[in-house]
C-alpha cells in the first residue's frame, strides 16, 4: 500500500488514532469482552459477586427446546422479511426508474420509514393490524377468527414481518435506485433494439448486473433482521403469543432483564454474534462468488 | 434493404428545440453520413429514427410505413453505438445472439449463425470471452456483429469510430465501408468527423444548430458548400473566410481595402458578401517586390509534404497551403495568387452560398483532395 502520509515523530500518527481507539474499544472491544466473561460466569441477579462456570451456561442453552425455538423463528423471520422488503423494494426502484407518474415523490418519500425508531412504527402497527379495530378488521367481519395476532401465533409472525420489512422497503429502494441509474443507458436500449420488452430486459439485462447489490443487501438485511427487530417485537406482541414470535434478539433481553438471568442472556448475545459473524461470513464465501462484478 | 423518409420531423424538450421541422429522403441501400458539431441535433435524429426518442411533430417512414409510434423493436433498425453497449455479463457469443435469442431463434441456428458472422469479422477466437476482456477494437466488431446478425433492414452508427485510436479508427473505417458494399443495407452513420463522412458517405447530411445546412454527395458538399458554415465546417485546415464589398461584376473589396477578382456577379455595388478560398486553391509563391497580393506569416506548420503557413492578409487570419521547401525557413510574406474561379462566395447577412457562373463548372474540376470515387 502507498504510504500517503508521513509524520516526524512516531507518536504523533497513533495520537491521531487514540480518539478512534477509545471510542471502539469503549463501546465495543469492551462490552463484546464483558458478555465473554459473564457468559462463562453465574451472576447474581443484585450484584456482588460470581461463580466461574466454564461452558455450563452454553451447555444449558443449547440443549434447551425453547431456545432452539427462538432460533428456528429467527430464521423464518429472517427468511421472510428480507424476501419481502428485497422484493418490494426492487418493484417500486423498477417503477422509479422508468419514471412512472409520481416516481419523483417516491423517491423522496420511500426513505422515511428507515428514519423513524422502530417502537414508534411498531406501535402504528399495533395499531393498523389490531383484530378488532384496525385495517384488517374488516377481514374478521367476513371471516370471524380468521385474522387474529394476539392469539395465532402466525398471524403474530406475518404481523412483526411486515412492520419490520415496510421499514426496511425504503432501505433496499434507494441502494436498487442507484444501482439501476447506475446501469449505462445504452445497455437496455440496445436491448430494446435487439428486440427485447421491458420485462425481458429487466430479466437480462438489469437483473444480472444488480446482483453486486442484491449481495450487500442481502447481508445487510439478514444481520439487521437478527438485530434490529427487537423493539418491533417488543411493541408488537412481547414474543408472544405462545412464543411464537419469541426471536434470538427478544429471548436475550427477556431472560436478562425480566428473568434476570443475565449469564444466560450473556451467553445467547455470544451464540448471536458468532452467528452474525458465520453467516456473513458464508455469504461473502459462497454467494459473492457467483456475483458479477464488471 | 429499405428506403427511409423524413417529413418535417422535429424535436423539443420544452422550449428547447433540438431538431426543427427536417426532411430527408435516404434511398434504399444508400450509406449517409450525418455530419455535424457536438450539439447540433444528429445524434437526436438518429435516436428518432431507432425509436429511442419520441419524435415532437413530423413523420418518419421505413419502407413506406410510418414508424412514429412504433417499438424500437418493431422498426427492424440495429444500431452500433458509441461506447458499444455490450451486455457485461455475457459472452461474445451470447451478446452477438442475445437478438436471435429473444426472437426465439433455435440454439442450433442461432450458433451457426454467430459462427457465421464471427467468422466475417474475425471473432471466432473470441466467443468466450467477456467485452471486458477485449481491446477496444475487439469490443467495435462484437458491436457491429450484434447488429449485423439480425440481418437488418436498416443500419444505425452513432459515432461508433470516436473511441478507437487514430490507426484503429482508419481500419476500422475501410471496414464498414467495405461490409456496406457487401450487405447493401441502407445505413445511417452520424459523426463530427468529416474525414469518416467524406470517405464513407454516398450522400452527406450536414447539419447546424439542429437544421439541415446541405444535403449532398461528398464532391458536392466540397466544391459546392451551401452555407458559409458548411464551407467552414467541411475542410482541413478550414476554408479561409473574408469579409468583402462588391466593387463592380467581377471584383470585390475587401475591408482593408485590398481588390480580388470574382467570378462574374449579379450584385450591386456596395453589397457585403463573404469570400472564401480553400487553402490548397490558393497558389503561392515567394514574396517579391510586387505590390500585388501578400500574406504576412505568423507560424509555419510543416507537414512533410505540403506545410500550412498561418499568417494575416486583408485584414483577416488566413492560411495557405503551400509546398514544403517554400515554407522552408519561416518567411516573412508569401505571394499569393487567387483564381476567380476557386472563390465561394456567401451572402453576408443569411450565409447562403451566392450563385456565380462557376457553380456550374465547379463539378467538372478535378478533385484537390480526392475522396473516394
Amino acid at each position: 500500500m502507498e504510504k500517503r502520509a508521513t509524520f516526524g515523530h512516531w507518536w504523533i500518527g497513533i495520537a491521531f488514532a487514540i480518539p478512534q481507539i477509545i471510542l471502539i474499544f469503549t463501546f465495543f472491544y469492551w462490552p463484546a469482552g464483558q458478555a465473554v466473561y459473564w457468559s462463562m460466569t453465574l451472576q447474581q441477579p443484585w450484584g456482588g459477586g460470581n461463580i466461574w462456570v466454564g461452558l455450563d451456561n452454553f451447555r444449558q442453552i443449547l440443549t434447551d427446546p425453547l431456545y432452539w425455538n427462538s432460533v428456528v423463528r429467527s430464521f423464518v423471520f429472517a427468511l421472510f422479511s428480507t424476501l419481502l422488503a428485497m422484493g418490494i423494494g426492487l418493484v417500486l426502484a423498477v417503477f422509479v426508474d422508468r419514471e412512472l407518474a409520481g416516481s419523483k415523490v417516491y423517491r423522496v418519500v420511500m426513505i422515511w420509514p428507515y428514519g423513524i425508531a422502530a417502537p414508534a412504527l411498531a406501535l402504528a402497527f399495533r395499531f393498523m393490524l389490531a383484530p378488532e379495530a384496525g385495517l384488517l378488521a374488516f377481514v374478521n367481519r367476513l371471516w370471524p377468527g380468521l385474522w387474529d395476532p394476539g392469539l395465532d401465533g402466525t398471524d403474530a409472525m406475518i404481523a412483526v414481518i411486515v412492520a419490520f420489512s415496510w421499514k426496511y422497503v425504503g432501505y433496499n429502494f434507494v441502494f436498487f435506485l442507484s444501482a439501476l441509474q447506475g446501469i449505462p443507458k445504452s445497455l437496455t436500449e440496445a436491448a430494446a433494439l435487439d428486440g427485447a420488452g421491458w420485462i425481458r430486459r429487466l430479466r437480462d439485462i438489469q437483473l444480472p448486473m444488480l446482483t453486486p447489490t442484491v449481495f450487500f443487501l442481502l447481508v445487510i438485511d439478514i444481520t439487521e433482521s437478527f438485530q434490529d427487530s427487537f423493539g418491533i417485537v417488543d411493541i408488537m406482541t412481547s414474543g408472544g403469543p405462545a412464543r411464537a414470535t419469541e426471536l434470538m434478539v427478544y429471548k436475550i433481553y427477556f431472560d436478562g432483564f425480566r428473568g434476570l438471568d443475565y449469564s444466560g442472556a450473556a451467553a445467547q448475545s455470544i451464540i448471536l454474534m458468532i452467528l452474525i459473524v458465520a453467516l456473513t461470513v458464508l455469504q461473502f464465501r459462497f454467494i459473492e462468488r457467483r456475483v458479477h462484478y464488471k | 434493404m429499405a428506403d427511409i423518409s423524413i417529413r418535417k420531423v422535429a424535436k423539443s424538450y420544452g422550449k428547447t428545440s433540438v431538431v426543427e421541422a427536417l426532411d430527408l429522403d435516404i434511398h434504399s441501400g444508400e450509406f449517409i453520413v450525418v455530419l455535424g458539431p457536438s450539439g447540433c441535433g444528429k445524434s437526436t435524429l438518429l435516436r428518432m429514427i431507432a425509436g429511442l426518442e419520441e419524435i415532437s411533430a413530423g413523420d418518419i417512414a421505413i419502407d413506406g410505413t410510418i414508424v412514429n409510434r412504433l417499438e424500437p423493436r418493431e422498426r427492424g433498425c440495429a444500431m452500433v453505438f458509441q461506447n458499444y453497449a455490450l451486455y457485461p455479463h455475457m459472452s461474445v457469443a451470447d451478446n452477438m445472439g442475445y437478438a436471435l435469442k429473444v426472437a426465439g431463434v433455435a440454439k442450433a441456428e442461432r450458433l451457426a449463425r454467430i459462427g457465421r458472422v464471427a467468422e466475417t469479422l474475425g471473432l471466432t477466437a473470441l466467443l468466450d470471452r467477456r467485452p471486458a476482456q477485449l481491446s477496444g477494437g475487439q469490443r467495435q466488431r462484437v458491436a457491429m456483429g450484434r447488429a449485423m446478425i439480425r440481418e437488418p433492414k436498416v443500419f444505425l452508427f452513432d459515432e461508433p469510430l470516436s473511441n478507437l485510436d487514430a490507426k484503429l479508427r482508419v481500419q476500422m473505417r475501410i471496414e464498414i465501408r467495405k461490409l456496406h458494399n457487401r450487405l447493401s443495407a441502407t445505413s445511417i452513420f452520424v459523426t463530427h468527423d468529416q474525414v469518416e463522412a467524406m470517405t464513407l458517405a454516398d450522400r452527406i447530411v450536414v447539419m447546424n444548430a439542429g437544421k439541415v445546412e446541405q444535403i449532398g454527395t461528398p464532391l458536392e458538399i466540397w466544391h459546392r458548400p451551401a452555407s458559409r458554415f458548411v464551407a467552414g465546417f467541411v475542410g482541413m485546415p478550414p476554408m479561409n473566410l473574408l469579409e468583402a464589398t462588391v466593387e463592380t461584376d467581377t471584383r470585390v473589396r475587401l475591408a482593408d481595402g485590398t481588390p480580388i477578382d470574382t467570378p462574374p456577379l449579379a450584385l450591386r455595388p456596395g453589397t457585403p458578401v463573404v469570400i472564401g478560398i480553400r487553402a490548397e486553391d490558393v497558389r503561392v509563391g515567394a514574396a517579391v517586390n510586387d505590390p500585388g497580393l501578400v500574406l504576412a506569416v505568423d507560424f509555419v506548420e510543416q507537414l512533410g509534404a505540403a506545410a500550412l503557413v498561418h499568417g494575416r492578409f486583408g485584414g483577416h487570419d488566413f492560411v495557405v497551403t503551400a509546398p514544403a521547401a517554400l515554407a522552408e525557413g519561416a518567411p516573412e510574406g508569401l505571394a499569393l495568387g487567387i483564381d476567380p474561379p476557386a472563390l465561394h462566395l456567401f451572402d453576408a447577412a443569411t450565409g447562403r452560398r451566392l450563385a456565380t457562373v462557376n457553380d456550374a463548372a465547379a463539378l467538372a474540376r478535378p478533385a484537390v483532395l480526392a475522396p473516394t470515387a
